[in-house]
């Protein structure tokens, strides 16, 4: 394949990765900006939302959409859910500090990971996409002819990644609205702002927390959900969501929810077309060093604001 | 109407209340004077409840607020205005006093009520909070207490840097909550300015009150203010 379609291939990956990524990434920004807890769980969280996919649709059977549907609709509230009642037994007991909870997380990680690996066992286990049909690209060329479009051999997408990005587009512009717009988003926004604050005026400062670190975890088990048709479930698949979580978080800046959003799309994409033109580990290692260059020179991130 | 009795009250290990008792009463200002570091802030902070009382107790009307968790005691009816006024800064003016109106669950009325009485911020309801300029930020802050339409107002240092003309527009609001009925507790630097409002003054003194006394008696007695702050 030439280098213009095969460019265009590379970044239709890079898209997907970056839809997904910036689910997760903002689960991880959201905790991390209102509660100011670094979770290392996260992927875990993202582990558990692709495996119970895989319970879900395999328990209903039936046509793929039924169980995937189902799958997108029950598992990142189970998620949430779960995260919310580990939020409640293990970083509310120790007071959010921000050194415990970090080993605290890291605690629910393996509790997470070892269930898993003892109930859901150590295979990759396939969900069927809903729907899945190949898409071929066109391209254009100005050739003896002139302006000409054609349709290179192996340059096609499948309808279910392009259902993933709008998916993610949908997903991201509904969780702003209701950040921006509505009375439990401004809750939020308060508790973020001065938590203190927001406790003397009224605003349940825990449930919050709790309410926060489940919508984190959802976002993530969602994330999950939608790539699990494409990737498999696994019970160790949350280490590099976790990885690229953090490296987007950090360039994008800490708490920045747009900086979230830049810092996905640039890191999803460059870990797309890289992998397709080198390898995942160049690309891997392409984003760490990017995040060691964004801390030597804007150590607040992209968009992120400096300390007051 | 709001009683404090006999509170201990420590941050983490390092204990600052060593036994306060106070009374705010309906259409009375009392008054908290003392030194840095006496303690005034932590009253404050131990009746809305961000600190853990020890020892003794907090009423409002006869209810025990006493370690009641934090975010249910405004909702008793106690507007809060803290020491550096504490806004949420990058939300807009219109979203500091939505969450006023949430505490309470108050309505449009409340609302049309607070920004009448300050109608400089009717002209910023877009403006992030922290774009203000200090006075306005009081005025922001005390709007955001009154939304609760509260029984009981704690004002922690209102007029701390802002311009003169701005703190004679602070004081007659307290003047005219007093006057609405709201028992007013008020932390002041500024002796002159307490002198002419408080009805009550309580002289805090190393996380003890050591006299509580009227303002007349101590427009009488004013050795009490060398004895107690050194001016």
């Amino acid at each position: 394949m030439e280098f213009g379609p095969h460019l265009m291939l590379a970044s239709l990956e890079g898209a997907v990765i970056a839809a997904i990524l910036s689910l997760t990434a903002m689960g991880l920004s959201i905790v991390f900006g209102v509660m100011r807890v670094v979770n290392v769980a996260h992927g875990e969280f993202f582990m558990l939302g692709a495996v119970l996919a895989w319970y879900v649709t395999s328990a209903l059977g039936g046509h793929p959409a039924l169980g995937f549907v189902a799958a997108l609709l029950i598992v990142p509230v189970l998620v949430a859910a779960i995260a919310a009642t580990a939020d409640r037994l293990i970083l509310k007991r120790i007071n959010y500090d921000a050194d415990r909870t970090i080993v605290g997380t890291i605690g629910i990680l393996y509790i997470i990971q070892q269930t898993t690996l003892m109930t859901f066992g150590p295979d990759a286990r396939p969900v069927e996409a809903p729907f899945n049909t190949r898409l071929s690209l066109p391209w254009f060329e100005f050739g003896e002819n002139g302006f000409a479009m054609f349709w290179p051999w192996g340059l096609s997408t499948t309808s279910y990644k392009l259902f993933v990005i709008a998916a993610a587009v949908v997903i991201l512009l509904g969780l702003w609205m209701v950040i921006t717009r509505t009375k439990i988003g401004l809750v939020m926004r308060a508790t973020q702002q001065d938590s203190e604050m927001a406790q003397a005026f009224g605003v349940p400062v825990g449930t919050v927390y709790s309410l926060v670190f489940g919508l984190g975890a959802g976002l993530a088990a969602l994330g999950a959900v939608l790539v699990v048709p494409i990737q498999q479930a696994h019970y160790l698949m949350g280490h590099d969501p976790l990885l690229l979580s953090f490296i987007v978080v950090i360039i994008g800046g800490l708490g920045s929810l747009p900086g979230t959003i830049v810092a996905a799309i640039l890191i999803g994409m460059s870990d797309g077309i890289i992998s397709v033109f080198f390898s995942p580990t160049i690309a891997k290692i392409i984003a760490t060093l990017l995040v060691a260059m964004v801390l030597v020179f804007r150590p607040q991130g992209l968009l992120g604001k400096t300390a007051p | 109407m709001l009683e404090v009795k006999d509170i201990h009250v420590a941050y983490g290990q390092v204990k600052t209340l060593y036994g306060v008792s106070l009374s705010a009463q309906p259409s009375e200002i009392l008054c908290l004077l003392g030194r840095n570091g006496a303690g005034k802030t932590t009253i404050m902070k131990s009746i809305m409840g961000l600190l853990p009382v020890s020892e003794g107790s907090v009423t409002l009307e006869g209810e025990d607020l006493t370690n009641m968790p934090a975010h249910l005691i405004p909702r008793r009816g106690i507007g809060y205005i803290p020491q550096g006024r504490r806004l949420f800064p990058e939300l807009t003016v219109a979203e500091n006093i939505e969450i006023g109106l949430m505490t309470r669950k108050q309505g449009p009325d409340t609302r049309d009520w607070v920004l009448d009485l300050f109608p400089r911020l009717r002209e910023r309801l877009g403006q992030a909070a922290g774009t203000l300029s200090g006075g306005e930020q009081q005025m922001l802050a005390t709007a955001r207490a009154l939304c609760l339409r509260p029984k009981v107002l704690l004002l922690d240092e209102p007029t701390e840097g802002l311009q003169p003309s701005m703190i004679e527009q602070i004081r007659q609001v307290i003047v005219r909550m007093k006057a609405e009925g709201f028992a007013i507790v008020l932390v002041e630097q500024r002796v002159d300015a307490v002198l002419s409002i408080a009805d009550k003054v309580a002289f805090i003194e190393n996380g003890r009150d050591v006299e509580t006394t009227s303002a007349a008696d101590l427009e009488q007695n004013p050795d009490k203010l060398t004895r107690y702050l050194g001016v």
